[in-house]
């Protein structure tokens, strides 16, 4: 049975089309490369196999749009030492569970007995604080502009009811640095983006002008589902092939040019600027994180809590950096697939199921056979 | 602009600070230990000089059989202690049954590890089967942990080929737990084992104290004949054969997500737990040569598909336009971000047939009131072996590999 809101964007009679009008604005002998900031993209690409539409002259680069993959292994050191305090329950989203920290993962420590709990979202953990009123409950938040207006809601929200025993460990990042910092790295030559939809539904599409003007490539934000990231690579393709370089809205039937004010004055009332903030692989990027206003200090479990804030190297052999950066593909990295598996992961991109070397083998691992239309040039 | 290239250059002088003597080897627990292995078995495989000069799609081929190989070793727990994760029928499960179950206690008999062991008993062929139930809640829409404990056991003895006989009750009871309850959950042991065609004619009873269980977990063992000339076992499967599920995949999971009332979601649906053995009876009465049969329970389809894949050593290919999901699991499904090919059913089987009688196979089931909606899914192949991969609804392709978190813990 058709499901109405899905199925229209899941149509192969329209991607085959797609494919074709694709295929034929690739100019012979040259290569594209389009990066999908979003994890929430990765994902898609893969679960629907959407590569197979694509000829071989365009290769999607992952980008760092991944709130799990980011985290830097201090952080989450922290997070588990906040969560081992006397009283504490920690509470995270499911994808957060299996990331390792330098001594093992939310899991093992949960194993152990430190009281870890999973949420859907931050005002289940107010749930539980009230439930609890002799226990503190830390909600670890994580996530760009798409998650932080929830936090920041829930933050107002626990404020308003006088909630004493709430607080929130703030790991928000923001996407823009991120994304100048990869067009600021030597080691990559990129044609275009494909930009995140979830978080221009909170910044708009404003933001992006600064990639179209000042380094001249092209941006399309993008849906979710795989109709809407084929026909953002075709508006980019036309761009391309036009020689323009323009923010263009594919996602309209969601993301307002201008944004979400609402949600944005949310963060903008319970949250601050880092001055700077470590990503993993990435390093430190000035400005591109969120820490808990002052005016609500009594909910920043950061002032609450001794927090270590040491700085944790990753295992040598993780290459996370390089992929995050679009550098190198997943099956590149010296131990994807043997020594880092989604069972045992070692980095972050092999967690969460918006990381790219996750998304590979889980469901990319395997010879890709294109469509007709995609191979005929 | 300059100010990101320069936190750039300023992150890899961080980097450059750290303790130049340390090596992966250093990684602390299981890390330092699988990269310690992952080296050794890189010496003596490519070197990876000869691997920069090839072209890319042949690199990535590489890298892929190396991948392939590495999944081939003798599974090993790394964790110190089980997390949820073991219990979740995914990867982690099926490394801890293999790599200390199995190595404890191998034996010709356990070593397939089908739903159920056979033996031979004085001239009979017996199959033996146990399972535990620790869902949560107790009670949901369409049955309760009684039910499960039932028609799970029975399912595990019908797909076996056995006709269910006898069944066992042990009972881990929480000090607190309610008596009427109890009754409630007996009296539907009682008519399920009825509708079932068995008798429950042993059992224990143990109790321990408040906070020490959830207030009831039940297991079950059941002992099944096998009459029929028939050998299953998911091994069996050839390139060729077709692959059918009895009926609309993840209704039980799904349900029992929604029952837990922590989604705010609701629908109307019900858990699909039922008795398999006369569906199971009236295939095998219209079909000879049938090659496996598994009931979809934890880890769901997918799971069954990969076990297929692996025991046999061949491909399968799925077609996701083909497989049944009512819309209010997929609508849930699309909404938790879930894949219904993961999620348990209590009342579908997955079968494996020669392609010649797929049609006559497809028939018998939809005979039956539980096989109505029974369709091929896919099939059988040499290409890829020990990888399942769906065509999906868009298009394209991908691989449906054993899932690794845990989606939603105490499902049956």
């Amino acid at each position: 049975m058709a499901m109405r809101f899905v199925d229209e964007f899941r149509d192969a009679d329209k991607a085959h089309a797609l494919a074709a009008k694709i295929a034929a604005l690739c100019e012979p002998g040259r290569q594209y490369k389009l990066m999908e900031v979003c994890g929430g993209h990765t994902h898609t690409i893969y679960k629907h196999g959407l590569e197979d539409y694509l000829p071989e002259s365009i290769t999607l680069v992952h980008g760092p749009g991944c709130p799990v993959c980011v985290i830097p292994m201090g952080r989450v050191d922290d997070a588990m030492h906040l969560a081992a305090q006397p009283d504490v329950i920690m509470t995270s989203f499911g994808d957060m569970m299996r990331v390792p920290g330098s001594q093992g993962s939310f899991f093992d420590a949960k194993a152990q007995g430190t009281d870890i709990r999973m949420v859907y979202s931050p005002l289940d953990s107010l749930k539980i604080a009230r439930q609890n009123p002799d226990k503190r409950v830390v909600f670890m938040a994580i996530g760009f502009e798409t998650t932080a207006p929830s936090t920041a809601m829930t933050m107002l929200r626990a404020s308003a009811e006088g909630l004493a025993n709430f607080s929130v460990f703030c790991n928000h990042v923001t996407i823009i640095p991120a994304i100048k910092a990869i067009l600021d790295s030597p080691d990559l030559r990129l044609d275009g983006f494909i930009g995140p939809g979830h978080v221009s539904t909170v910044i708009g599409c404003r933001p992006y002008e600064f990639i179209a003007s000042q380094y001249a490539k092209p941006v399309v934000v993008a849906g979710f589902e795989p109709l809407d990231i084929l026909q953002s690579i075709y508006m980019l393709m036309v761009q391309l092939s036009q020689g323009r370089s323009e923010v263009e809205n594919q996602y309209s039937r969601v993301v307002p040019w201008n944004g979400n004010v609402v949600a944005l004055k949310a963060i903008g009332e319970t949250m601050e600027l880092r001055p700077y903030f470590e990503w993993r692989g990435l390093g430190f990027i000035s400005h591109s994180a969120l820490k808990v206003r002052e005016k609500y200090a009594a909910m920043d479990a950061e002032l609450l809590f001794q927090v270590p804030g040491v700085r944790v190297a990753d295992p040598k052999a993780c290459q996370c950096g390089e992929v995050l950066k679009g550098v190198l593909k997943p099956w590149e990295c010296k131990v994807f697939g043997t020594a880092c598996t989604p069972e045992t992961p070692i980095g972050t991109c092999m967690v969460s199921p918006e990381g790219a070397c996750a998304a590979y083998y889980n469901y990319g691992r395997m010879n890709r056979t294109r469509v007709p239309e995609a191979s005929r040039s | 602009m300059t100010s990101s290239r320069e936190d750039l250059a300023s992150a890899e002088g961080l980097a450059g600070t750290q303790d130049p003597a340390r090596t992966d080897s250093d990684e602390p627990g299981w890390i330092g230990e699988a990269l310690r292995e992952h080296a050794e078995h890189e010496r003596h495989e490519v070197d990876a000089g000869h691997r920069r000069q090839l072209p890319l799609a042949d690199r990535e081929q590489q890298v892929l059989d190396r991948i392939d190989r590495a999944r081939r070793r003798r599974p090993r727990v790394r964790e110190e202690r089980i997390t949820m994760s073991h219990g979740a029928g995914g990867k982690a499960t099926q490394t801890l049954i293999e790599a200390i179950f199995l190595d404890a206690f191998r034996n010709p008999l356990l070593e397939p590890l089908e739903d159920a062991a056979q033996l031979l008993i004085g001239g009979s062929r017996i199959a033996l089967t146990t399972d535990s139930y620790v869902v949560k809640p107790l009670f949901f829409p369409g049955g309760n942990i009684g039910d499960l404990a039932v028609n799970g056991t029975v399912n595990d003895l019908s797909v076996s080929g056995a006709t269910p006989l006898y069944l066992s009750a042990g009972f881990i009871l929480e000090e607190g737990f309610g008596v009427a309850d109890l009754a409630r959950i007996t009296e539907t042991m009682r008519d399920a084992a009825a509708a079932a065609g068995v008798h429950i004619v042993t059992g224990d009873t143990k109790v321990v104290e408040k906070g020490k269980a959830d207030g009831c977990y039940i297991n079950t063992a059941g002992v099944g004949l096998i009459s029929r000339d028939v050998s299953l076992g998911v091994a069996h499967a050839q390139p060729g054969d077709a692959i059918i599920v009895s009926g609309p995949i993840g209704d039980h999971g799904i349900t029992i997500m929604l029952a837990r009332g922590e989604l705010d979601l609701e629908a109307d649906i019900a858990s699909d737990t039922a008795p398999l053995n006369g569906l199971v009876a009236g295939l095998l009465d219209a079909v000879h040569g049938v090659r496996a049969l598994r009931d979809a329970t934890r880890g769901g389809v997918a799971t069954i598909l990969n076990e297929i894949a692996k025991a046999a050593d061949v491909g399968v290919l799925v077609t996701e336009d083909d497989i049944p999901v009512r819309p209010e699991v997929r609508g849930a499904s699309e909404l938790l971000g879930i894949d219904p090919m993961y999620v348990a059913c209590e009342g579908r089987l997955v079968a494996v047939v020669p392609e010649a009688e797929a049609d006559r196979a497809v028939a018998a089931l939809r005979a039956h009131p539980l096989g109505e909606q029974a369709a091929v899914i896919g099939h059988v192949r040499a290409e890829q072996p020990g990888i399942v991969q769906l065509k999906t609804a868009f298009g394209g392709t991908r691989i449906v590999d054993l899932l690794v978190g845990d989606p939603l813990p105490r499902i049956c």
